[in-house]
């Protein structure tokens, strides 16, 4: 009953065209214009403020764009429940009274659809999901009780359990130690397998280089947009960042200084 | 044994019993919500909103309270609506927009009730509540509607549930978001409605909020969440009714002190156990 609409199998899983997206009078993203393939992995890096949630936000149709056209394998987004957003991890509710299992389950309310309940396929889904992930052990915990790398699989989880095609993940690496962020982004590769495309948003330049397909220099415009070597370029970065960075390296490998905490684009 | 059953002998205390059960669960369950999603202070501003129609009720209909339901539930449903469209302008914020408009909308009931010259009585028993004068009339009324309150909040359980975790999955999913959080709305506007005559419209808020709060210090899951707060809300009802009846105190204020007691019990217990 809720909206879902087929694929067209030959168009982009999704093209953006000629997006911009204005915020209280001020500019938040001016004329994109990329498309991503099916199976695809995608980091999309920039200051905080570049835009990030916000091209998430339209990507999803969550929010209209002022101008230019998005389209998921052929049609409008909101016309899809195959798109995951995956939220950053300080904007969720890690109290809330729910478990890991009912945190996966909601991912499949849509294609429940309104007054049924959840049934044996359903948990099987959320089942599979959970093991996908490895978090089949802890699927009764409270949400809370988890690790930051846990409560991150937790979502990608829910987005297998919504069937997701396309995955948009807000910094998810954000605040988790080596060894979580590690697991996450094997998590990521694993999941090439299930043609699940993937745009991850985040403040790590040598992980993004190192695991995604393709980078995505991101301030307000689309600085740069290609595979790692040829966008991780001191000019790109430069221009992206402005002088917050410095070079670790004689080559292209880039600290930023900038891979903090909370960004001003949040409401 | 008598001193539980004396006051049972009174037709009016077996209605106020079961009527402050009833009302008790309902405002238990939909206030988990109220309570998850903090929206106490819509809660208490939508509760003192529903004066002036009240007010318009008792002056049209001169006094009967039977009909009063009726004006409480169309206002209160045009109050939550309308809170709820002016709570998304910018302009101002959202706290200061419900504060203006609740204290206001008070103040108007009050001034109209205060036309009719014996006005006192009346006006302490839609403030406080009157659960000892609830008839075999509104005692149907509570039950019919306090059933369609609770069987769309089973019907809509997963989806209130998504909506009130995480608003942007419910609009990835294209659950029908602005429909869903009206009907919400309109879920507390009746519970109000039905509320009215057991606690009045000051002391609402606390069915709303205490025996949600008090069963979110104990469980981390909802349906237990929301069994433990139905089961508070009822104890408190039939406790508050016999404290009433023996100390001789106003029956809202004995069942809302009783909630209280709860939550501070609960409170209490579970700062004992985990320091």
């Amino acid at each position: 009953m809720y909206p879902h609409s087929n694929h067209q199998t030959d168009k982009p899983i999704l093209d953006v065209r000629e997006v911009s997206v204005r915020y209280n009078g001020r500019d938040a993203l001016e004329n994109i214009s990329f498309h991503l393939h099916v199976g695809e992995r995608i980091a999309v890096v920039g200051p905080n403020g570049a835009g990030k949630s916000t091209l998430f936000k339209v990507v999803s149709g969550v929010l209209s764009p002022n101008a230019g056209e998005v389209t998921i394998s052929g049609s409008q987004p909101t016309a899809h429940s195959c798109i995951a957003y995956i939220p950053q991890r300080s904007q969720v509710d890690w109290n809330f009274p729910v478990s890991v299992a009912d945190v996966v389950m909601m991912g499949r309310s849509a294609k429940l659809g309104p007054f049924n309940f959840p049934k044996k396929r359903d948990w099987d889904f959320v089942g599979h999901a959970l093991e996908t992930v490895e978090l089949a052990n802890l699927s009764k915990r409270q949400i809370g009780q988890l690790s930051g790398g846990q409560q991150q699989r937790m979502f990608i989880a829910r987005a297998l359990a919504q069937e997701a095609e396309l995955m948009l993940m807000d910094e998810p690496l954000t605040g988790l130690d080596t060894p979580a962020q590690e697991g996450l982004l094997d998590l990521l590769d694993r999941l090439r397998a299930d043609k699940v495309t993937v745009m991850v948003a985040t403040h790590d330049l040598e992980q993004a280089a190192k695991h995604f397909d393709r980078i995505m220099l991101l301030n307000k415009k689309i600085v740069a947009f290609g595979d790692p070597e040829s966008v991780l370029h001191s000019d790109n970065l430069l221009s992206a960042y402005g002088g917050r960075f410095r070079t670790v390296d004689g080559n292209n490998l880039v600290a930023v200084d900038d891979s903090c905490c909370d960004e001003g684009e949040h409401d | 044994m008598s001193f539980l059953l004396e006051p049972l002998q009174y037709e009016f205390m077996q209605r106020g019993m079961i009527a402050a059960v009833l009302v008790g669960i309902v405002c238990a369950v939909v206030g988990t919500y109220v309570v998850l999603r903090g929206m106490a202070f819509f809660g208490d501003a939508l509760a003192h909103t529903i004066l002036p129609g009240i007010a318009v009720g008792y002056l049209i209909t001169g006094g009967a309270r039977d009909t009063l339901f009726w004006w409480a539930l169309g206002t209160a449903i045009i109050a939550a609506l309308g809170i709820g469209a002016i709570s998304k302008q910018a302009e101002i914020k959202e706290d200061t927009a419900i504060g203006i408009i609740f204290a206001g909308m008070f103040a108007l009931g009050i001034a109209l009730i205060s036309t009719v010259r014996s006005y006192a009585v009346d006006l302490s028993h839609f403030l406080f509540g009157d659960v000892l004068g609830v008839s075999a009339h509104s005692l149907w009324l509570i039950i019919i509607f306090g059933g369609i309150v609770l069987f769309t909040i089973a019907a809509f359980y997963k989806e209130f549930l998504t909506l009130s975790f995480d608003p942007i999955l419910a609009a990835t999913l294209r659950l029908p978001v602005n429909l869903l959080n009206n009907l919400l709305l309109c879920l507390i506007a009746v519970t109000v409605a039905i509320s009215l005559q057991t606690v009045g419209v000051a002391l609402m808020v606390a069915m709303l909020v205490t025996p949600a709060a008090t069963a979110s210090l104990l469980t981390k899951r909802l349906p237990t969440m929301m069994a433990l707060a139905a089961f508070f809300a009822a104890s408190s009802g039939v406790i508050g009714l016999y404290l009433s009846f023996y100390l001789s105190i106003a029956s809202g204020a004995a069942i809302v002190l009783t909630a209280t007691s709860f939550f501070v019990l609960a409170f209490a217990w579970k700062k004992v156990r985990y320091t």
